[in-house]
This record gives structure tokens, sequence and C-alpha cells, in this order.
């Protein structure tokens, strides 16, 4: 094919893409957003994973190692399904605190450090750059293979100049689509749709060619099928350790890559876009390493022994003749690198800009915040970047030779931008990662990527001396670059990879299990871990003494005229306030300071609104007077809070004991009226006899009589006040009592003699059981048989049955002797059961018993004294109770 | 910080979300997993791995990931709408 057609190809190629940058830019601005925020858009520009690296280099690589070039793309295939986990989380961060960069996640998380900020600069900047001549040397060689094909009349260039010129173009697009305008999203809308129609062609052209392969060359799918089967390629065995190793590297890379981070993070519009990425890319993904195995196979056996297999998507198509389909192919691989340097060059001129450049521009530049036109500087900031990190590339390739094959500088990229991942990952979902940890961390692992992986690329003799690598640094064998503390016989990418990982995490861990974060990453690093928890964002703020004015003045230079305009207007509108100056409160300087870090870095922004606000600014320290003075009006309130529940506490208790001494004078009071009641009765029918006596006249027998009443009475008196006094001394528990052994029979046969004087006209069948009976105890027997004589005598006197029965049964329990009274009468009614122990508590009507209703509170007082119990017993068909006493009463204190 | 009081027993819908949730959490792992398994076939003497039923097994295992992926990404992305976060 004639080179010039190629050339002209390649520009009307360019000049599309410019078109469709400048009309989605142009879009965007009239608002009119509508699909360049499509799922689909977001889907198609993130294949910028898809490098040349995929597109030429995967088919060299399963030429040469088989199946393996697939693990490249199962990473991000099991990243993408399980979006859930982390991609979700690192979405909804990046949007809530306008994250521009992976640094500058980084930096933010902890404490907005710039110094973090520098690091993971300076470490991806490194990684990525043999990652760019990558895709220079792609450009180039793809333009070899068709100057080599036909030379007429145009001189093809040589290499050099080519990757100069590819440089040079990409750099300009770069800068004119990437640095148009300081976005207060960091969204470029012209680059995302550009490099989304690149990934259409790149798509395109490579199913073609395998389409072709498959059905033109080798003759349809079974053919296809049996000529894999048949092909020998290259002894390749799958090796475990490089198999999961190379999974886990690509699912690192596809987090941790700036250009990815760029895309899927700093460029999503809607978090709903991830949902369908979360399919649409794996199967992206899986489309594009289809027709990979065919392609190989059949070029290795089509093309003559010896040709570059990493250019077997050209060359094949050359070789049949296919001339159109090898230029669609050689704009595939075009697309490719181009679309990734554009945006890795955007990503990394932005993490420059912000970390290193505004920094130094903030220290140095005299005025700082206050300063000519910010807007300018960073963009410039940003151009320089951009220049600079394509001549990095440049300069990697032209040093380099570019004759390494391309995957293996692939996957050393890999594993650099890999080193960012304990450290990413710790610090969204571990609030204890601190600074100083991730500091160690991510040097540990960048210290030895560079020794193990990235300095021996180059070559013994390079970089590291040969005996380096044979030796070991200063002679030290376990230094030795490829086996590291003596791990000899690891595939040297593994062994990099397993060091690096595995000592960078340690540091990591370590490094933040044994220092103390300060209170803003203290702050942060809640902020970012519980980000689905709700805006929980530090006020970093309090009013400030900086004037609204200035402020403007400062967001202006960063943001445009307009957009500051507008963002101060509805501030102060929110306030209440006409005009376009809010007051400075706390809200509206955070607001400020998140939107100011969409532009320039969370760290950059911080450190210019400090200028500003200057010494209104809450430090830390006083943060953390605040914090301890809450924390002292928290305990104070607790100690309140505790008094008062003991205050309560004990109110409760008085009024208890004041109800209960109600209760008492009441009982008191109701037991005087009771004993004036009692006392009276006999009083009155004494008096009225003794006075008809008194006025004589009366025969013999009716004085007889009515001196026999007031002898009754009096008896009835006394009887009652023997009563009463023998209960208070019981009740005071100043009784004597007078210890015996005696036989309970005998006491019962007492009690029974005794009691028959009650009511001596009934006859009463009693039921004993004599052998049960005879138990000595040792307790006042005069007493315990005072309660049995009061008890049976009481059957006597209530039982209403017609053949009225008592009985008394015995039984020993556990050192008590219990004597059950029960007769077969009505017995007690339920509610009245509970008021018989009382004073005075008589349930019928005196007339039938003529006590004083204080036998039975008699009972229970000796029964205390006695050291046992009386209590009723219900439901054994008429009234009973039941004794409890113990069989020896030991001699207390009485 | 005090987290706000979820309640401990769900409706039928935000339940059906949630063990989507745990089956899409879960879809990694088992990719993995089958990923890894070809490691464990025995290859009996052969010098080469690459042969055409590596190649279909992987794509199907990917074309099956990429059909659950997609199945259950619409569920998913209702469920964060309707807002009751999980963790």
């Amino acid at each position: 094919m004639p080179f010039h057609i190629l050339v002209a190809a390649c520009l009307a190629y360019v000049i599309v893409l410019f078109l469709v940058a400048f009309l989605a830019e142009r879009r965007a601005r009239r608002g009119r957003l509508g699909f360049l925020q499509s799922p689909l858009i977001y889907t198609l520009s993130l294949s910028i994973y898809c490098t040349a690296w995929t597109f030429y280099g995967a088919v060299g690589y399963a030429a040469r190692s088989g199946l393996e070039f697939l693990t490249i793309y199962f990473g991000p295939t099991l990243v993408f399904i399980g979006w859930w986990w982390l991609l979700r989380k690192l979405v909804r961060i990046g949007r809530q605190y306008r994250v521009t960069s992976i640094a500058d996640l980084i930096s933010a998380r902890f404490g907005k450090s710039n110094l973090l900020g520098v690091i993971v600069t300076v470490m991806v900047v490194i990684a990525t750059t043999p990652y760019i001549a990558l895709q220079l040397q792609s450009v180039v060689l793809s333009f070899g293979v068709f100057a080599s094909e036909t030379p007429d009349g145009v001189l093809p260039p040589d290499a050099e100049q080519t990757a100069v010129w590819v440089a040079v173009g990409l750099a300009l697009f770069t800068i004119l689509f990437g640095t148009r305008n300081l976005d207060a999203n960091e969204q470029h809308h012209g680059i995302v749709t550009a490099i989304a129609v690149e990934a259409v062609v790149k798509l395109v052209a490579l199913l073609a060619v395998g389409a072709f392969v498959v059905w033109g060359v080798a003759g349809g799918i079974g053919e296809t099928i049996a000529k894999i089967d048949a092909a020998n390629l290259s002894a390749w065995q799958m090796e475990p350790g490089r198999w999961t190793g190379l999974i886990f590297l690509s699912a690192a890379a596809v987090i941790c890559l700036p250009r990815m981070f760029q895309v899927m993070v700093v460029e999503n519009a809607n978090e709903g876009h991830l949902a369908r990425a979360s399919w649409a890319f794996p199967l992206y993904l899986m489309l594009m390493s289809l027709f990979i195995v065919p392609i190989a196979v059949i070029g290795l056996e089509r093309l003559p022994v010896g040709s570059n297999p990493d250019m077997f998507v050209l060359t094949l198509p050359l070789a049949e003749g296919q001339g159109g389909l090898a230029m669609l192919a050689f704009l595939g691989g075009f697309s490719s690198a181009t679309s990734m340097v554009i945006v890795e060059a955007i990503a990394l001129a932005t993490m420059v800009s912000n970390h290193l450049v505004m920094p130094l521009w903030l220290r140095f530049s005299r005025a700082g915040a206050r300063g000519d036109d910010l807007r300018g500087v960073v963009l410039m900031a940003r151009r320089v970047g951009i220049v600079g990190v394509l001549g990095l590339g440049y300069a990697y390739y032209h040093f380099s030779g570019g004759s390494a094959a391309l995957a293996a500088i692939g996957l050393i990229a890999f594993l650099g931008v890999a080193q960012v991942l304990p450290v990413l990952i710790g610090g969204i979902f571990w609030r204890g990662a601190t600074r100083v940890g991730a500091v160690a961390g991510l040097l540990t692992g960048f210290v030895i990527w560079g020794y193990t992986s990235f300095l021996p690329s180059f070559g013994p003799g390079a970089v590291l001396s040969t005996s380096v690598f044979s030796e070991g640094a200063f002679g030290l064998a376990w230094l030795r670059p490829h086996a590291l503390f003596g791990t000899v016989g690891l595939d040297p990418m593994i062994h990099a990879l397993f060091w690096s990982m595995a000592l960078n995490a340690t540091a990591f861990f370590l490094g933040s299990v044994l220092t103390f974060p300060g209170p803003v990453e203290r702050l942060q690093g809640a902020a970012f871990v519980n980000v689905f928890e709700g805006q929980i964002g530090p006020r970093r703020w309090a009013h400030g003494q900086a004037e609204p004015e200035e402020l403007l003045v400062m967001s202006q230079r960063i943001l445009g005229e307009d957009a500051a305009l507008a963002l101060f207007q509805a501030a102060a509108k929110a306030q209440g306030k006409a005009g376009f100056l809010p007051d400075t409160t706390p809200e509206f300087l955070g607001a400020l300071e998140a939107r100011l870090s969409g532009s320039v870095g969370a760290a950059t922004a911080h450190a210019m609104l400090s200028q500003l606000v200057g010494r209104a600014t809450v430090t830390v320290e006083e943060l953390m007077a605040v914090a301890s003075e809450s924390a002292q009006i928290m305990e104070y309130s607790a100690q309140l809070e505790s008094k008062q529940e003991e205050l309560t506490r004990t109110a409760g208790a008085l009024r208890e004991a004041n109800d209960k001494l109600m209760q008492l004078s009441i009982q008191k009071d109701a037991f005087l009226s009771q004993i004036s009641h009692e006392l009276r009765t006999p009083m009155t029918s004494i008096r009225a006899f003794s006075e008809i006596l008194t006025e004589g006249g009366l025969d013999p027998e009716t004085v007889v009589k009515y001196g026999g009443i007031i002898h009754d009475e009096a008896k009835r008196l006394t009887r009652l006040l023997d009563d009463l006094l023998d209960l208070s001394v019981l009740e005071n528990g100043t009784v004597q009592l007078n210890l015996t052994l005696t036989n309970l029979h005998e006491m019962i046969d007492k009690a029974l003699i005794a009691a028959r004087q009650t009511r001596p006209e009934r006859s009463f069948e009693i039921d004993r059981d004599p052998v049960a009976e005879n138990v000595y105890l040792l307790t006042d027997a005069d007493r315990l048989t005072q309660v049995f004589i009061n008890l049976i005598a009481n059957a006597r006197k209530y039982c209403c049955s017609d053949h009225p029965q008592l009985r008394i049964a015995v039984r020993l329990r556990g050192g008590r002797v219990i004597v059950d009274f029960v007769d077969n009468g009505l017995g007690i009614p339920k509610d009245a059961q509970a008021l018989i122990f009382e004073k005075f508590a008589r349930l019928t009507d005196g007339n039938r018993a003529g006590g004083a209703g204080l036998g039975l509170a008699i009972c229970r007082e000796i029964m205390a004294n006695l050291g046992g119990t009386i209590s009723y017993l219900p439901g054994q068909g008429g009234a009973a109770f039941r004794v409890t006493v113990p069989i020896r009463l030991e001699k207390q204190a009485a | 910080m005090r987290r706000l009081k979820r309640p401990m027993f769900l409706a039928r819908a935000p339940y059906r979300r949630r063990r989507l949730r745990d089956a899409a959490r879960l879809l990694p792992v088992f990719g993995a997993a089958l990923l890894i398994l070809p490691l464990l076939w025995a290859d009996e003497g052969a010098e080469r791995r690459l042969s055409s039923s590596d190649v279909i097994y992987f794509f199907a295992l990917w074309c099956l990931l990429i059909v659950v992926a997609a199945l259950f990404a619409p569920g998913l992305r209702s469920g964060e709408a309707a807002g009751d976060e999980t963790d």
C-alpha cells in the first residue's frame, strides 16, 4: 500500500476524531448532554483498557505464551462483575468528594496530605512512562509494516521520526481537548466521546480481521478449532503461579491505572452507568479477545518463520492480499494507541499540575492565592504536564530502543501502578489506615518494584550491573533482583509481584497500626470509609474573617468568572441575601472548597482557602479543644443524670416508707376502734345488769342469773385482755420460750381434750395417724398446744357439716414437722383467706363465735416465735390449716 | 458515631434486594474459582496445553459470567435508588 495513502488515512481519521470531540464539546457546553452521558459512552470509554498492547500484543502474547494472554482480561472481568464490592464505593467517593485523580483520592483520604499526592504522582508517572512508550512503539511498528511492504516514490520516514510526529500529534490533540477549560467536575466530554468512537473502531477492526481469518482463511469454525488443536504453539503449560498472579495483577491494574481511574471515576456522570458497565465492559473485553487465538494460530501457520507475531493483525491480511482490511486494522491499532495515550496524558498531567506544580507555585509565588490569573497557571501546568509525559514516553522509547516485546513492558507497568492498590483499598475500607502507613507501604512497594522488575527490565548491565544480577546488590546474595531473600525458581514477574505486594501491604499495615493519625486524617478517613452513610464530611471552616469579595476574586481565577459568580449568587440566595456576596459561613466555605478541589485537587484547594481565610481556619487544636469541651459537658450532664436517677430512687423509697407508715397508722386506728368496740360490748351489759342489781327488789333467781351474766362478761373481758396482752408480748418478741422435749402425739391429745369444751354438744369424728404423730419435738410445748387448741376449737366452732370430721395429718419434711388440720366444712372463701390471720378478723358475726377474733393472729405470732409457720391450705375440701414447726428449735437470742 | 437504627426484619422486596446483593458479591468469587479450576485438570503427559477445549471452556465461562452480571445489574441498581444501604 502506498505510504502516502496510509498517512492520508491517518490524518483523515484524526480529523474525524477532532470533529467528533469538537461537536461533543459544543453540545456539552450548550447543556445538551443527552447521549454524551449515556451508559453506552461510559462503557465504551472504559475500553481504553484495551490499548495497542491488546490490539497487537495479545496476538503476539498468544503466539508466545498460549492462553495466558486471557488473564489480562479475566482480572478486569472479575472486578467489574463484582462492582458491588469496590467500584461502587470508589465511584461514590470520587463523585462525592470531587476527586480529580487517583493521587488526589489518596492524598484526600489521608488528611489531604500533599506528600502522598507527590509520591503517588511520581510513582505513577514512572510506571506508566514505559507504557506510553509502548504505544508509540506499536504505532511506529505498524507504520514500519506498511513501509516495508511497498517502497514507492515517497520514502517512508525512519522509526525515530515517526515516533516524534506521533508524540507531537497526540500532545496537540490532548492539549486542545484536555485542557480547553477547567471544568468543575474535571470532565472532558469531547475527549470521552472521541474515545468512545475509537473504542468502536478498534473493536470493529479486530472483529473484522478475526472474522476474515476464521471464515476467509481457515474456512470456518470447525476448521479453526481443528487448526488450534493441531497448532504447535510454544510448549505452554498452565503455570498456576503465573495464571493466578496475572489475573490478580490485571484486576489490580484496572482499578489503579490512572487512565482507568480517569474514565471510570472522574468522568463518571451517573453511578447507574456502572451497573450497566458491570456486564457490558466484560462483554467488550470478551469480544476483543474472541479472535486472538485464531489469528495467532493461523498467523503462525501462514506467515514465514521469524515474522513478528505482535504484528500478525496487520501482516496476516496483507499477506492474504486484503489491503483494505489491513488498513482498517491499522486504524484500529492507531485508535488503541492514541486513545490510551490521550487519556493517560490527561490523567497524569492533572496529577502533576495538582500535586507538583500548584503546591510549588503557591509556595514560591509571592502573591499566593491572591495572585494573577490562576486558571491560566493551572491550565499551563497541565499543558506542560502533557508535553512532559509524552516527552518522557518518547525518551523512554528512544533510549530503550523499542526492542522488548510489548507484553513484558505492559506487565511491568501494571505491577508499578498496582503498588497503589493496598493503600487504595485500605484507605476506603479501613478507618485505621494512616498517612504514615500509606507512605511506608507506597515507598516499600515502589522500591521493590523498581529493584525487582523495572530496573532489571532494561537488561543486565544497563542500569543494574551484571554482578548485581548474579551476586546481589553489595554482594549480598539475598538481594539478587530475581531471587529476593533466596526465593529462587520463581518466575521473575511473579517474584516481583509477590514480594512487592506482600512487603507493601505489610509496611502499610504496620505503619498504620503503629502510628496515630492526625485529626484531619481521622475525619477524612471516617468520611471516606462511611461514604454510604450520608455526608458526614467534617466541617473544616469556622466563620472566617475572609471577605467574601476576596473569595470571589480567587474563585473567579480558578472556576472562571461566570461559574464563580453563579456559585456565589446561588449561595447568597440560599442564605436569603440578594447580590453576589454570601456570608462566609462554614457551610459556604466547605462547599466552595469542594468545588475548588474539583479543579485543583483537595490539598491545593484547602491550602488556597486557608491562605485567604487565614487564621480564621479552625485549626486542628481548636477542633480538639472544642471536642474535649463538649466531651466535658457530656460527662457533666451524664453525672447530673445519674444524680437525678439517685434522687428518683430515694424519693421512691421515701414514698414507699410513707405509704407503709400510713398503712400502719390506719391499722392502728382500726385496731383501737376494734378494741374499744370489743371492750365496750361486755362493759355495757355489765353496767346495765349491775345497775339493775343495785336498784334491788329482785327475786334471788334473777339476781343469780344477772350475777352470772355479769360474771361471764367479766370473764370475757378478762380473756380479751389476756389475749391482747399475750399478742403484744408475742409481737414484741419478748416472750419467754420454755423449750422441752415433748411428744407431738401427747400435745395433740391434750389439745383435743382442751378443745372439747368448745361447743361440747357437737360430736366430732377425729381422724388421726398415731404412728406418724409419734415424734419428739424440742419446742415450747404449751405454746404449740395452744395453737393446736385454737385450730381444733375453730373447727368445732365453724365446721357446719352435719357429720363433722377433723383429719389431723402429720408428716416429716426436711427437719420440720408438718401438721395439717382439715375439716369437712365449707372452708373459707378465697377472698377471705388473706384476712383470717389478721387481728379481729372474723368472718361471720360474733354471735356464733364469741371470740374476739384474736385467735389466729395469736397462732401466727406463736408460730413465728417457734420458728415455724401457719398457713391456710386451700383446696382440701374444707377449712384446712397447715402448721409447720422445726423438730429442734435452736435456742436463739430469745 | 451513632448509626441509624435499622429494622431487624424486612419486607419482601427489600429482602430480595439484599439477597441479590449477596449473590452479586459472590459472583466474582465463583468466577475466580472457575477461572482457576483448569489448573487442576490433569494434562496427561501433554507437552502443550493450548487446545480448543480450553479455549471453548474459557469463553463459555466468560459469556456465562457476563449474562449473570447482566441479569443482576438492573435489580442492584433499582435497590440503590430505593436507598436502603446495608453497608
